[in-house]
């Protein structure tokens, strides 16, 4: 089994919710990435990092501000797979990379997946590649052991809901609105349908992000019957905000970290 | 084999092209395509359009004879007067057809990204004329050195939005759009100005731009009884050179796209990815662009905004690599020299895109000497006037 499932397995047994903690990997330095995730997996259940990409499509302004602070300390992406393998050497948390399709294009697909498989990646997200697009990337994912992690929209059709359903591993990510990544005041009011959707077409674990930025986010999305809540913008807001002051950022990321663990617990 | 209406099969250009973008807009996409199939061949639809392009935007353009040019340059020079279309360039040719797509597709606002600012412009004017709400978004360098178009956009009703993100140019423009369509995708059209992005913009933007080459043929033919022995048109994305270029594909013709070489290709100061990039997927299609061994885009420069784009549309890869086309670039400097002479020479102001175009005459290889040359001059150089004198060192 793979950590990821293992993972949801283990949650469900005792009734709990994922958190699911992104950041970009090398923001604001890469020498920093280890100990925010250390410090993050303290609450969070799983790990997500992105590897910054110059055209990041699918973010918002606080991760299009993390990627160009990463790019600008020089992080690439064997900066970052440097960086799981350091993280892997101290810690089992399953770990999932997030990038775009022109980084793992770029390295060649099955040459991508195998180096950052052994360096130690559980999942990939490719947010710029739909279900038609993913058939190297979906042939390297199995070979090595990977789960191919697809999202999921309020715009998908029926149609492409199950033939996405049909390929994805690992997780489910349901995008909870339309538009890009970044913290938001309010739930979307097309999340909670979406999950049910999802839920009914696959017993894949469904985990919910895009917005997703308060404890009363994550307590709504796990009470809506998702396996887990992904934040990312939220606690990259607290990195960008201390730049410098690395022990007020590692304390602020812990004390919000705490919070939305909690929020994963109550009962469903 | 024959060429034209082969590609593209399944949204790709051989393997080139298709559609690396987010899911949420994989069902509008779809959903374009669809509409687009079914419109394309619609009666109403291609009388409604055909009315507005001969009555609004005043095709068919002049194919002119370029006497004093053609001396100049030592071959017989033909310019296609793209840049008396209606607002002075080729772009009005396809915001017309997407903005009467959109609205036959029930969308009510239009949004466009603008390196130059006449692809805003041109989507300005086709909003304004068919009542659709209209956002632009340009790069704030782009704002900058195209002052006169952004007010231009403004006064035909747009909302010009500036994005500071990355080199706060083309490119960038193009990522907010997208952001943009992911966020109103159900209300609102993405009108996507060159033959880039994913499928099928490729395709729908190339059907659109085909007419100019479609009147070139026909006017070649009655003026000179045969067709020409070259075509020479600019190449950012390639939307005019696509539109010269497609109908004579299956014939004896050589054709030419020349990419904005900047300082030089060697200084890495340029905008060529045909000419010195590589494969990678940029925009949500696989195509040439200019990138590190990492894979991020580099930035790129060109004295003309309308080519200062990483990428470039999957056909002309695919032209590329199948070698029917050939493609050249040239440089700051020789565009503004050709600027100059054709100004002198005829009296035309081009665009410095254009220019580009008008610059490769002088370089193209000798056996061309004295053959029949048709250029696309796709735009006119009001807008660029002030950039020239920067570059001549006139103070104005």
């Amino acid at each position: 089994m793979s950590r990821l499932a293992a993972k949801f397995k283990e949650l469900r047994r005792k009734r709990e919710g994922a958190l699911i903690a992104f950041v970009t990997a090398g923001d604001p330095k890469p020498a920093m990435t280890q100990k925010i995730v250390e410090t993050l997996s303290k609450h969070a259940d799983i790990i997500e990092l992105g590897i910054p990409f110059s055209d990041p499509i699918a973010d918002g302004p606080t991760i299009q501000g993390a990627t160009d602070r990463a790019l600008k300390a020089g992080t690439t992406p064997e900066t970052v797979r440097e960086i799981i393998k350091k993280i892997r050497r101290r810690s089992e948390v399953p770990l999932v990379v997030l990038t775009y399709y022109n980084i793992v294009f770029k390295s060649g697909v099955d040459d991508f997946v195998r180096r950052f498989a052994a360096a130690g990646m559980d999942g990939i997200i490719i947010p710029d590649l739909p279900v038609e697009e993913a058939g190297k990337v979906l042939k390297a994912t199995k070979k090595h052991g990977v789960d191919l992690i697809f999202l999921v929209a309020p715009t998908t059709t029926p149609k492409r809901l199950k033939r996405i359903c049909k390929v994805s591993s690992g997780f489910i990510y349901v995008v909870s609105l339309l538009g890009v990544t970044g913290a938001r005041e309010k739930l979307s009011d097309l999340v909670r349908p979406l999950i049910a959707r999802v839920r009914k077409a696959s017993r894949v674990p469904v985990a919910v992000g895009f917005g997703i930025s308060k404890p009363e986010h994550v307590a709504t999305v796990i009470k809506s019957k998702a396996d887990g809540a992904i934040v990312g913008s939220a606690f990259i807001d607290f990195i960008a905000k201390n730049l410098n002051n690395e022990r007020k950022m590692l304390q602020e990321l812990d004390r919000f970290g705490k919070a939305l663990k909690l929020a994963t617990k109550i009962s469903r | 084999m024959r060429y034209i209406n082969r590609f593209p099969v399944k949204g790709r250009f051989n393997g080139f092209g298709g559609q690396s973008v987010p899911e949420t807009l994989m069902p509008a996409l779809e959903e374009l395509e669809k509409a687009y199939l079914t419109l394309k061949d619609d009666p109403k639809f291609k009388r409604e359009l055909d009315y507005y392009l001969r009555e609004y935007v005043g095709r068919p353009t002049p194919l002119y004879f370029a006497a004093r040019l053609s001396e100049r340059v030592g071959m017989k020079v033909y310019l296609k007067r793209e840049d008396l279309a209606f607002g002075g360039a080729h772009k009005i040719n396809n915001t017309l057809g997407q903005a009467l797509l959109a609205k036959y597709m029930g969308k009510t606002r239009v949004i466009a990204e603008t390196g130059a600012g006449q692809h805003g412009v041109a989507t300005a004017t086709a909003a304004a004329m068919l009542g659709l709400k209209c956002d632009v978004y340009m790069g704030t360098v782009d704002m900058e050195r195209q002052r006169l178009n952004v007010f231009r956009m403004r006064l035909l009703g747009a909302r010009v939005i500036p994005v500071k993100s990355g080199s706060c140019t083309l490119k960038d423009a193009i990522n907010e759009a997208l952001r943009d369509w992911t966020t109103n995708v159900r209300t609102t059209h993405y009108l996507l100005g060159s033959v880039v992005g994913p499928h099928p913009y490729p395709m729908i933007v190339r059907d659109f731009q085909r007419v100019v080459g479609r009147e070139t043929r026909k006017q070649i033919l009655k003026v000179e009884k045969r067709l020409p022995d070259v075509i020479v048109a600019c190449v950012g994305g390639g939307s005019n050179a696509i539109g010269i270029f497609y109908d004579f594909l299956d014939d004896p013709v050589e054709l030419f796209g020349i990419e904005a070489g900047g300082k030089g290709l060697k200084t890495g100061k340029h905008a060529a990815p045909l000419c010195a990039g590589s494969v990678g997927v940029l925009h949500g299609s696989r195509s040439y662009v200019m990138q590190d061994k990492f894979g991020q885009i580099l930035p790129t420069h060109s004295i003309s905004a309308g080519l200062d784009y990483p990428g470039v549309g999957p056909e002309h890869a695919l032209l590329k690599v199948h070698g029917r086309v050939h493609y050249d670039s040239v440089t700051d400097k020789e565009a503004i020299v050709a600027f100059k002479l054709l100004s002198e020479t005829e009296g035309i102001l081009p665009a410095l895109e254009p220019a580009h175009a008008i610059a490769y005459l002088k370089k193209m290889p000798r056996k061309f000497r004295g053959r029949l040359v048709v250029v696309n001059l796709s735009g006119r150089g009001d807008k660029d006037v002030e950039v020239a004198a920067e570059a001549m060192g006139v103070k104005m």
